[in-house]
């Protein structure tokens, strides 16, 4: 049985990131006056829909004791890939305008630019399953290789200029709300019920708890786990995609360090980097956390190099603060 | 002994690993009702015999009859197709889920790819209350459980599978003495259900508790299979480090 004690370190450690979210907005609210405007609320939860996104599939991988370091520099490659489709080639690319003729309507650039992260996340898990390199080498490689590509396909330099309808899926609003964050949210839902209540939700906590377990139990490991990685890349082409949308350019300097933020979100947000533990509603909590934080600085005249050092400290007192609940725990 | 009971009759194995025989021409059998102790030294070879009967890895020779017809267990699905069951010492259970999804585990019962969960609650609580094991919360991640009863629900959840063997590998090694106890009295509720159970243990006052017959290996080859009524402790520990009485 659980003492008192335990079982409030447990509760404690399930909300604190909660507790810590609200604080930093009472903080904020209090020394900026801005700080809770409709309009920097909207503008925050934008920012936050395209990592989060990325946060979403990333919470499946860790699940799985899995990591995608690749995500910041495939995210610049998807939307490149995407931009190179609207525009049927690179011949356009420096048609800049707010209002540059596509060759291909918005939805190809989607199609390609998701298809490239379906390939690219497939990959990642057939070489973690299938050559059984670790994760984190194998992701580590994509850093460097998804970059790679990227510059190659742009060459360089950005391609920019898209028309209404590609840039409304960044910049539109439906009333008063973002098109990025309704499509944050639709996508919260689903994985949050896939997760939770499906078969497939069941088995990828199994094979992040015990995997040998799972495999016992007549479980397709490989497969659940080049999943995990595919779903990534579907999350990482769509917001490379809606990214684009919102800057009306795609450049391969895009995504620079994503991987650092997503990770930290789905971490802070009580996913286990051990595995076997973690939810939805957590990523998001991770994921506004580090939005908020990152607006309130900015607002605040806060340095972004400070900044930087801000996030990585809270990274690691997060995961300092999971190795110690889990040590409680054991009873 | 009638040879018409035999459930499990494995005949002439015989398995080496990079040229180091482990298994040396070894014959035994199992009747449903009885529980068959396997004992030796570490080496002797009872991991490998156990492992060739879960389709966990693959005999070189002899003959494995499962109900009186040959079978070739060429995995750990073929293996339990056939109603054996294998309980790891803890390898079994995945403690980040709680006792319905661990008893469910691989084998879920859903409705369009939802978990039916207070479905297989219920079932999970019906087996388990059979063979009187009491678990207070079936929603709690089982690392939070004693170790005797993480493994009474990998026992129930075997017996649920429909296992007519049981093969237990060290089942008490992590246990303290009530908990051992509980796990012997789940064994003596299974031999009365018709089944047949292997038992590998290192401890010998398991093996004479729960044991009707026991095989002593040593150097891969068995020494010699007993009535643990017509042994004393000594005998067997004799056999096991000298290979004779």
């Amino acid at each position: 049985m659980l003492s008192n004690r335990k079982n409030l370190l447990y509760y404690v450690g399930l909300f604190s990131p909660l507790i810590f979210l609200i604080l930093l907005i009472l903080v904020f609210s209090l020394l900026h006056p801005r700080f809770l405007h409709p309009l920097n609320i909207f503008n925050v939860m934008r920012q936050i829909s395209i990592g989060g996104l990325i946060a979403l599939g990333m919470t499946f991988v860790i699940i799985v004791r899995g990591i995608d370091l690749s995500v910041g520099s495939l995210l610049a490659l998807c939307g490149l890939v995407g931009a190179v489709v609207a525009k049927g080639g690179l011949v356009e690319r420096f048609s800049v305008g707010a209002n540059a003729d596509l060759v291909n309507p918005w939805y190809w650039a989607l199609i390609g630019s998701v298809g490239i992260g379906l390939l690219a996340g497939a990959l990642n898990g057939l070489c973690i399953t299938k050559l059984k390199v670790p994760a984190f080498v194998v992701t580590l490689g994509g850093l460097s290789a998804y970059r790679g590509a990227a510059l190659i396909v742009s060459d360089g330099g950005p391609i920019s200029g898209f028309d209404d309808a590609y840039r409304w899926i960044g910049q539109g609003k439906i009333g008063e709300v973002p098109v990025p964050v309704i499509i944050f949210l639709v996508f919260i839902i689903l994985c949050h019920i896939v997760l939770r209540y499906t078969v497939y939700g069941r088995h990828i906590y199994s094979v992040g708890g015990n995997p040998e377990a799972a495999r016992l139990a007549g479980i397709n490991t490989d497969l659940i786990i080049t999943s995990t990685y595919i779903i990534t890349g579907f999350f990482v082409g769509l917001s490379a995609f809606i990214l684009s949308a919102r800057l009306n350019s795609a450049e391969a300097v895009a995504g620079m360090g994503y991987e650092l933020t997503v990770i930290a979100a789905v971490v802070v947000g009580g996913t286990s980097l051990f595995g076997g533990t973690g939810n939805i509603l957590g990523t998001i909590i991770g994921a506004i956390l580090f939005g908020v934080l990152q607006n309130g600085l900015v607002l605040l005249n806060v340095s972004s190099y400070i900044q930087q050092i801000i996030i990585g400290i809270i990274l690691i007192l997060a995961v300092a603060f999971d190795r110690f609940s889990k040590s409680t725990r054991q009873v | 002994m009638e040879p018409a009971d035999f459930i499990v009759e494995m005949n002439n194995i015989s398995k080496s690993f990079n040229g180091v025989q482990a298994l040396k021409d070894v014959s035994i059998n199992l009747k449903k009702n009885e529980v068959v102790g396997i004992v030796g030294h570490n080496g002797a070879g009872k991991s490998t015999l156990i492992k060739i009967l879960s389709g966990a890895i693959r005999k070189d020779s002899g003959t494995i009859l499962i109900n009186k017809s040959p079978v070739d267990l060429a995995g750990p699905k073929v293996a339990r197709n056939l109603g054996i069951e294998t309980i790891y010492q803890d390898l079994a259970l995945a403690g980040n889920l709680d006792v319905t999804a661990n008893f469910f585990l691989g084998n879920e019962k859903s409705r369009y790819f939802f978990l039916r969960n207070s479905l297989m609650r219920e079932e999970a609580k019906r087996v388990l209350q059979e063979l009187k094991i009491r678990i207070e919360s079936y929603t709690v991640p089982v690392e939070f459980l004693s170790g005797g009863q993480r493994q009474a629900i990998a026992i129930g959840r075997a017996i649920y599978n429909k296992a007519n063997v049981l093969v237990m590998d060290e089942p008490t090694a992590a246990l303290g003495i009530e908990e051992t106890r509980r796990v012997g009295e789940l064994i003596n509720q299974l031999k009365k259900q018709d089944v047949g159970i292997f038992l590998i243990s290192h401890d010998i006052h398991d093996v004479f508790d729960f044991c009707d017959r026991i095989a002593i290996l040593k150097n891969g080859e068995i020494v010699e299979i007993c009535r643990s009524t017509e042994v004393t402790k000594d005998d067997v520990i004799s056999m096991i480090i000298k290979g004779a009485r």
